[in-house]
């Protein structure tokens, strides 16, 4: 096991060194550079700042400097926010992105496991059919018709949260259920089309003829398996989720890593 | 200075009259804690590099300038300068600093430290994209150039209280340049401490101003507390401010009506048509929306070496055929003015009454077919393809379909739109490669100055192609004169030139659109406070602002 992921590891090397290089180009390749502004710059001065972020240089050996420093993993100053490097605004917006994804995972998965426990132990019920059709439901709602909604009800009729910002603990719960919403539907839906297709499988009907109550075989022999497509799921959830999301950062204001992504490939 | 202080008057006239009527029956708050939407996070704060308006707002509250600026007339007033005399030939300033300058650290600040700042906004090696606001100063061009060195340049401290400034030529806007960002003083005793731009940093940073930075977390907030090291900390009534830097405006907005912000720096343009309804329906009471006009010009670029705007027929044909009163009042929807100058109207008691129509009426239709028929192009005919360049944005997308609209009724020509993203657009204009494209200018003082020296030629926000030479030397007299009238006369006749040229359509002044709480108020000089007083600059008077219960 331990050597399958080193293994991974040394290949990601070269796929990284791939991305990197080819970024490096394509932006070189896009008109516009990270100086251009509406109100012109005299040329002079434009030279003095291209000579400062060593913009003046040949490509290549801008190229093997963006390189050489990506290698012992400085990621450079950044041309938008002069007094920080890449790494400081990393390192102060990713735990806020990683704390927002964290509880909005724990929100989905708890939402999602349940209703699709609940949705798979009777089907085509009504306890069916409602969680069913609320997760359709949140499939289709976009973060930014869900944020706005729940900003409307839960922090400006009733009070109980700030409408934005990030300044106290709970500030966390709306961004999450934003965030984690459109998963919980995602988790629920894939933990009710597991749990059915083990269901009917011979050592569930083994349990239930030994006499082990309902719940325990859901417990301990259903999920067990009903769970693979969700736990599948869970990799590129984490992924997209810990990392931020532009939108919900945006509605909410939070300082997440999110909107860098975004802002980044503009500048 | 005249032409400013008639513009004060009408400003003020304009804006305080109601707020005068008030005789502050307000009681201070106990918690003057004041929470202010800034727009985006600050790129960074250094006076001396600082571009954009996030920044200044953060900027003008922690810093101040040799003088600053009275937040009811826009006239500058003593700040760190106690006083200042300006030589006959308009040349020369010498300003007295106050002995009771000092850092927010407790150090003193005398002459030196304005020497040396502003030398340093100039050096070539810290490459401030904001240096040509100090190309005024004697080879302050030339130093920035490096063709000059930096004992050359027009600023010398006579003793530790009297700074002298040598101007190139008599600049009657100087003093007001005084009061903006790029030529405030930077603490050279922590500036020289940390390398690159890390003096800014929230452990670091020491400044000048009413205020002082304290905590600064990225897209959270930026706090400043009162800064008992200022020389007039006495008179301050804010004890604290956080500057918030909300991107959306809709979010801003909620948190404002839900209690969370004190002052917006935009509203969302769709709400105003409500706010309007609102204050309508209940005359007298507060509402919360203010608007004001703004220094600043949307207009759309032709592209005067191309065919067909290289004809100024067309041209004419084209800028006569937009109904900016229409655009005003159904597509932006959020104030603004039609726009039949470029300069902005009293921008500095200095008012251009352009002859481009308002409204597009029979009459105007009928002389714009006529114009493009002379050109060669009756009714549109043989017309080569136009194409509108927009940078990717809704709004400008609105404006864009409208007047297209508008060429397609009145003139029966076909225009194409097409947008780019905001670097590749602005590379697109600066090489050329559009035929008309849009834009906007906001004035970088108040003076027209700011608004026609931009296309002369060659000049680098030019963009157009178009040379005129009687117009280039207009702007070079202006610069000569120091009498306000004459000066504005050659500015007017230069501006004449330019609208019957047209290589610009001028389309609506800015305006300017906010929430302000009612709780928020300011006082002025005698103390007593007034209604929050919005201005043409868009500066925020963080010093006379008030919390009341």
């Amino acid at each position: 096991m331990l050597r399958f992921i080193f293994k991974r590891l040394l290949g990601m090397i070269p796929v990284l060194w791939i991305i990197a290089t080819l970024t490096f180009f394509l932006i070189r390749l896009a008109p516009g550079g990270p100086f251009d502004t509406d109100k012109q710059v005299p040329e002079d001065i434009l030279k003095n700042l291209q000579a400062k972020y060593h913009m003046d240089e040949p490509l290549y050996s801008q190229y093997f400097r963006y390189l050489g420093n990506l290698a012992h993993g400085d990621l450079g100053p950044s041309f938008r926010y002069a007094n920080r490097s890449v790494n400081e605004i990393i390192g102060e917006t990713f735990p806020v992105s990683a704390v927002v994804g964290f509880a909005g995972l724990v929100y989905a998965l708890f939402l999602g496991v349940m209703s699709g426990a609940l949705a798979a132990s009777k089907p085509n019920s009504l306890r069916d059919y409602i969680p069913m059709t609320l997760s359709m439901l949140g499939i289709c709602m976009p973060s930014f018709v869900i944020g706005p909604l729940i900003v409307m009800l839960f922090a400006i009729k009733l009070g109980w949260f700030n409408v934005s910002g990030w300044s106290e603990p709970k500030d966390i719960v709306l961004p999450a259920i934003t965030l984690g919403t459109i998963y919980a539907a995602y988790f629920s839906r894939l933990t009710r089309g597991g749990l059915l297709e083990v269901v009917r499988q011979d050592y569930i009907r083994t349990a239930h003829a030994k006499g082990l109550p309902g719940w325990l075989i859901m417990l301990k022999h259903t999920l067990k398996g009903g769970l693979l497509p969700t736990v599948s799921f869970m990799g590129p959830a984490i992924a997209s989720m810990l990392t931020g999301s532009l939108v919900v950062e945006l509605i909410f204001n939070i300082p997440g890593l999110g909107r860098f992504f975004v802002q980044s490939a503009f500048e | 200075m005249r032409g400013v202080k008639l513009l004060s008057l009408f400003i003020g006239a304009l804006l305080a009259t109601p707020s005068m009527a008030v005789t502050g029956n307000w009681k201070l708050a106990k918690n003057q804690v004041l929470r202010l939407g800034n727009g985006a996070e600050p790129k960074e704060l250094d006076p001396a590099k600082a571009t954009g308006a996030p920044e200044g707002k953060i900027l003008d509250s922690i810093f101040e300038g040799l003088v600053t600026l009275d937040p009811y007339t826009m006239e500058p007033v003593p700040g760190v300068a106690e006083s200042w005399s300006l030589s006959k030939d308009g040349k020369t300033y010498t300003f007295k600093i106050r002995k009771d300058a000092k850092w927010s650290d407790g150090k003193p600040l005398t002459a030196n430290d304005f020497v040396w700042s502003w030398k340093r906004a100039l050096s070539p090696k810290i490459a401030s994209e904001y240096a040509y606001q100090l190309y005024y100063l004697k080879d302050g061009e030339s130093y920035n150039k490096g063709k000059a060195t930096a004992d050359k340049v027009g600023v010398s401290a006579k003793d530790k209280q009297t700074l002298v400034v040598t101007l190139e030529s008599p600049t009657p806007f100087f003093l007001r340049l005084c009061a903006f960002r790029t030529l405030y003083p930077t603490p050279r005793h922590v500036v020289e401490k940390y390398p690159d731009q890390e003096w800014t940093k929230e452990e670091h940073i020491v400044s000048n101003g009413p205020f002082k930075l304290v905590e600064w977390k990225i897209n959270r907030h930026i706090k400043v507390v009162k800064n008992p090291n200022y020389w007039d900390a006495k008179s301050i009534k804010l004890n604290e401010a956080y500057f918030m830097p909300i991107e959306q405006q809709d979010t801003a907005e909620k948190t404002f009506f839900a209690g969370g912000l004190d002052l917006t720096t935009t509203v969302p343009s769709l709400k105003i048509p409500s706010y309007k309804k609102e204050i309508a329906k209940h005359p007298g009471e507060y509402h919360p929306y203010k608007s004001n006009p703004y220094l600043g010009v949307y207009y759309y670029r032709f592209n005067v070496t191309k065919k067909p705007t290289n004809d100024v027929r067309v041209r004419r044909a084209l800028a006569m055929t937009v109904d900016r009163k229409l655009i005003v009042e159904r597509v932006t929807r959020g104030g603004q003015i039609p726009a039949t100058s470029f300069t902005p109207p009293n921008t500095a008691g200095y008012t251009f009454k352009g002859e481009l129509p308002v409204s597009v009426t029979p009459e105007v239709i009928k002389e714009a077919k006529k114009l493009l028929a002379d050109a060669g192009y009756p009714n549109g005919k043989g017309l080569p393809p136009i194409e509108i360049l927009y940078n990717t944005n809704e709004d400008h997308k609105k404006v864009a379909i409208a007047i297209q609209s508008m060429w397609k009724k009145n003139l029966g020509i076909d225009v194409k739109l097409y947008n780019q993203e905001w670097k590749v657009y602005l590379d697109s204009q600066q090489k050329m490669n559009y035929t008309i494209s849009r834009a906007g200018w906001i004035g970088d003082y108040p003076d027209p100055n700011t608004f026609l020296d931009m296309w002369l030629t060659g000049g680098g926000n030019n963009q157009t192609g178009w040379s005129n030479k009687k117009y280039d030397s207009l702007i070079a007299e202006a610069k000569l004169l120091t009498s306000t009238k004459e000066r504005y006369g050659k500015f007017m006749e230069a501006e004449k030139i330019l609208l019957d040229e047209l290589p610009v359509l001028p389309i609506y002044i800015y305006t300017n659109n906010r929430l302000v709480s009612e709780k928020l108020k300011m006082f002025g000089k005698d103390g007593k406070l007034t209604e929050w007083t919005p201005n043409i600059e868009d500066k925020l008077f963080l010093k006379n602002y008030a919390l009341v219960n």
